[in-house]
């Protein structure tokens, strides 16, 4: 099994003697459970800390112990975030994968490997260094517990030999790893050191590969996406989490516990001032936060698409009793359990269109840990504004892999409650009937227990204005138009896409979440090497505003770039589209389980542009 | 559901509780489930024991899934707010709603099928955290809404009216319900509506999870001879194992009873429990003595009323989580959106 892509030779192998600074991808392939998370942490930190833009995306099994896992680190001075298609510098420690790590690399790179692996004969257009991991860490510890654990934080101390990653940044990064933890620090110190030695003494640098420092990271946090949604969830002042535990979203939940134990005690009795369950399964999960949500509290769960799919019947319960939810789906490939670790964009029509009859709802779609942030907040107040399920489709990418930002922006706008009745509009529309439009924006007033307003008989069996069973013909039509009323107002108070346009529009890019980074990337290549200008719209949510359907309007056609399969986001535009935008539209798709890159949208909208022409 | 108010009986020489509520302050809508059905009695019951207690409608919530059962919450206190959930899944949006909001008094009604079939998880998880919530069953051993099929509380042996025979063991909630740790657990009879009335006042006064299965005929299709949950063989095998009597801490009755033949039990608001002993062997504060009294009467084919088993003193669900006093729905955003100096605490973190 290889987790590198390659199979495209796209340029020669480049002379020895050029440099290549602060332009590659380095990819650790170790087995999981031997420690090498701190040992990759510490490299993707050192170079962040040098001031080189980075990123860092770890390709793990759904395993706790034993199995292969790659953690790639890409160096970028141009700031390129996304995956790169090639791996230009192999970490090789694991035996199992090792021969097709290596047989899989473009011409040119170059791999650190495990001495006893004998590597070097695979190939001769790659440059090997063997280093005798076993023998080094004799001299390091006699604990062979410890000796397993220290034995990846060698390879960093090759590495900042080799690419000249200064040390001191390793011993920071590390410091900032291991906490107060002196002995362990003492004990990977010797580690990262006797690698390094190693390396001074026994390897002659041959690659071009080079970190030298810049000034780009200033400022800036590494932070994973799911951490920077928990922020935003507690700053969005969540009362009530339900939740169930499962690969990629746990970690989002987790993270809000810690927060809320710290953050959210009453000074005063120190009490918490939230309540955070674990249910028995997802169906409970959203059943809890449905209850607290209609009780009045702020309430979300977050979950991955299994998960999603036991939601279903919840959240049509949440759309047509209107009841406010936050659900935050981290999305995993499918279908069915499908690869539990890997990334993908899979569950858009899933989420918008969830449970039977007719539904739908809002999606918000961050693309950076910022947006994680941020789209927290946005989505309690767009489900308490709209009294309806409102879903953050996250993935796994940008939910557990560290990403750069700036310090998120401490909120200016106070939590939107929505309408909630008091006695001075009771006063105002003469009578309460939970479900009238009485502003036209198809939003009825809703009261909750104990807020001493009149109560109603929440339903998900049919019903009239006045929340009273029917099943009469314009009572459900009446409802189920008024509904529909409600998601065009969600049109106007969800985040707008971003647009950027080249001339009059020529070739257009849609695209949305992770897949951002990967437009950028690509919107550069197709610029710089194929001279093709592109309009950009990145889709921040669903519905879509007028500005999509504009931005289609004025390119002569237009790319929906995604990670999944059967082009879900271009099938909900085609629900709106007029048969001339419709005509427009073409689908760029990536689902292979890992991030999508630059180079794969680039070479498949340059084949499809030729086909075109 | 009805969509129209009951109109309420004449209330003789204006009767009003201890809050000044007349009963009709606690009636629902018009019933729409069939005449007969043991459920209205229940109904009934729940209407007498809220406003006997005094309790204010409007700080109680009445859920339940879905069902005949189910339907039952739009036909009692109707300034109470309802949420008629889907089935099998009252549960969740019990603990969900009770816990953002822990000044509420909640009531959930639910059927054997809702509960014990599509149900059964969210029951089993519900009990186990002793969620404060009186949670009655309905219990007829079929499903009345979708025209009689058998439910999982149907007895072994028992029949359908086409002559079906029912061939697989029954689930005995209220066993579960000791075992998973719900703190008041009770069986009765629609039609007992004395030792209904005692057990729901009871239930209404203890904090935790009240299970109570309470066999309530279906008149239409489970109400035949074979049938072991008829109006006949009910009345016939109901071997009630005390008579309850509920003394409310507002009484301040100070009632005499014979330790030897007679448990009292006090509420955590000071109310009590008499119950005087009609069975051998009944401890209804002890779990083995309890499950063992359920089992053996299983096997006479009888079945034991009363409570089964209390445990007074038992932590709540709400007191576990350690939450302010205050609903968690209700509080202001100065308490729940932390500070500048947080956001940038957290923020140094990352960098």
């Amino acid at each position: 099994m290889s987790v590198t892509d390659v199979a495209v030779q796209e340029s020669l192998p480049q002379p020895r003697a050029r440099r290549i600074v602060n332009d590659f991808a380095i990819q650790a392939a170790t087995v999981n459970g031997s420690g090498s998370q701190t040992a990759n942490m510490v490299l993707l930190r050192s170079i962040f800390q040098m001031g080189v833009p980075v990123s860092g995306k770890n390709m793990f099994p759904s395993n706790i112990a034993g199995l292969p896992t790659w953690y790639t680190i890409r160096a970028s001075a141009k700031g390129y975030i996304s995956r790169k298609k090639e791996v230009d510098f192999l970490v090789a420690m694991n035996p199992e994968t090792a021969k097709e790590d290596v047989l899989t690399l473009p011409a040119g790179a170059a791999v650190v490997y495990d001495e006893p692996l004998k590597l070097h004969d695979l190939r001769g257009d790659v440059v090997f260094y063997p280093v005798p991991f076993d023998k080094i860490v004799g001299t390091i510890t006699h604990d062979a517990k410890l000796r397993r654990l220290v034995r990846n934080m060698i390879y960093d101390g090759v590495l900042s030999r080799l690419l000249s990653i200064d040390m001191g940044q390793m011993e920071k990064a590390l410091r900032k790893q291991m906490g107060k933890k002196e002995k362990a620090i003492a004990l990977n110190m010797g580690a990262l050191k006797a690698g390094y030695d190693y390396a001074e003494a026994d390897l002659t640098k041959q690659d071009p590969f080079v970190v030298e420092p810049m000034n780009k990271t200033e400022g800036l946090i590494l932070i994973e996406g799911n951490a920077a949604a928990a922020i935003g969830c507690m700053m969005a002042g969540v009362t009530f989490v339900g939740w169930y535990p499962i690969t990629p979203s746990s970690s989002l939940c987790e993270s809000l516990i810690d927060y809320l134990k710290k953050y959210r005690k009453d000074p005063e009795t120190g009490k918490a001032t939230y309540a955070v369950i674990q249910a028995e399964d997802e169906i409970a999960a959203l059943g809890m936060v449905i209850g607290a949500g209609w009780m009045g509290a702020r309430a979300m769960t977050s979950t991955a698409g299994p998960g999603i799919s036991l939601m279903a019947e919840f959240t049509g319960l949440g759309y047509y009793a209107e009841v406010p939810a936050v659900i935050f789906d981290v999305q995993r490939v499918g279908p069915s359990t499908g690869l539990p670790t890997r990334t993908g964009q899979q569950d858009v029509l899933a989420t918008a269109m969830l449970s039977h009859g007719d539904t739908k709802h809002p999606l918000l779609l961050p693309a950076s840990v910022a947006e994680c942030y941020t789209m927290a907040m946005d989505a309690f107040d767009l489900a308490e504004r709209l009294q309806t399920p409102v879903f953050v489709l996250s993935d796994l990418d940008l939910g557990m892999n560290n990403w750069m930002a700036k310090p998120f922006e401490y909120p200016t706008k106070p939590h939107d409650r929505g309408k909630r009745l008091d006695a001075e509009t009771l006063k105002r529309i003469g009578e309460f009937a939970r479900y009238r439009d009485v502003d036209g924006d198809g939003i009825p007033y809703r009261t909750v227990p104990g807020d001493g307003m009149p109560a109603y008989f929440t339903r998900g069996s049919g019903h009239n204005e006045l929340a009273q069973y029917s099943e009469r013909a314009d009572d459900y039509a009446n409802n189920l138009d008024r509904l529909a009323r409600k998601f065009e107002t969600a049109r106007t108070l969800v985040p707008k896409p971003e647009v950027e346009m080249a001339g009059k529009g020529g070739i257009g890019l849609i695209a949305y979440g992770t897949t951002h980074w990967a437009i950028v990337e690509s919107r550069d290549q197709l610029k710089n090497e194929a001279q093709i200008e592109t309009s950009y719209l990145r889709l921040r949510a669903y519905p879509f505003t007028p500005e999509v359907a504009q931005f289609i309007d004025r390119c002569d056609r237009v790319y929906v770039i995604e990670q999944n399969r059967d082009a879900q986001m271009l099938s909900l535009l085609r629900m709106e589209c007029t048969p001339a935008q419709f005509a427009k539209l073409r689908s760029i798709r990536h689902y292979i389980g890992l991030p999508i890159d630059g180079r794969s949208v680039t070479m498949e909208l340059l084949n499809q542009e030729r086909a075109e022409a | 559901m009805s969509t129209t108010p009951a109109q309420p009986p004449a209330a003789p020489g204006k009767k009003i509780n201890r809050i000044g509520l007349e009963p009709v302050a606690y009636r629902g809508g018009k019933t729409t489930l069939c005449a007969g059905c043991g459920h209205n009695a229940i109904t009934e019951r729940i209407i007498d024991s809220f406003f006997e207690l005094g309790i204010d409608p409007t700080q109680v919530i009445k859920l339940s899934g879905i069902g005949c059962s189910s339907k039952a919450p739009a036909y009692f206190l109707n300034d109470a707010h309802g949420f008629n959930a889907v089935h099998g899944r009252m549960p969740s949006i019990s603990t969900g709603a009770v816990i953002a909001n822990r000044k509420t008094i909640a009531i959930g009604i639910s059927g054997d099928g809702d509960t014990g079939a599509i149900g059964i998880g969210q029951f089993v998880h519900l009990m186990r955290r002793n969620l404060p919530i009186v949670y009655v069953i309905e219990d007829n051993g079929c499903y009345g809404l979708t025209k009689g099929q058998f439910s999982p509380t149907a007895d072994l042996g028992s029949t359908l009216k086409s002559g079906v025979v029912n061939d697989l063991p029954p689930i005995d909630t209220c066993a579960l319900a000791i075992e998973l740790g719900a703190s008041f657990v009770a069986r009765s009879f629609s039609g007992d509506p004395k030792q209904l009335k005692a057990i729901l006042k009871a239930a209404l006064s203890h904090r935790g999870t009240c299970m109570l299965d309470v066999i309530s005929p279906c008149v239409t299709f489970n109400d035949h001879e074979g049938s072991t949950k008829s109006y006949s063989y009910v009345k016939d095998h109901e071997e009630p194992l005390s008579d309850v009597s509920f003394v409310p801490y507002f009484e301040g009755i100070d009632v005499e009873y014979n330790p030897g033949t007679t448990t009292a039990v006090t509420l955590h608001n000071g109310s009590k429990i008499l119950l005087s002993k009609l069975a051998e062997d009944y401890h209804p504060t002890d779990k083995m003595s309890a499950l063992r009294l359920l089992h053996e009467t299983t096997a006479r084919g009888e079945y034991a009323t009363g409570i089964i088993y209390i445990e007074p003193d038992k932590q709540d669900f709400i007191d576990l989580l350690g939450i302010v006093d205050e609903p968690l729905a209700s509080l202001p955003e100065s308490r729940t959106r932390p500070g500048k100096a947080v956001l940038n605490e957290i923020m140094e973190s990352f960098r």
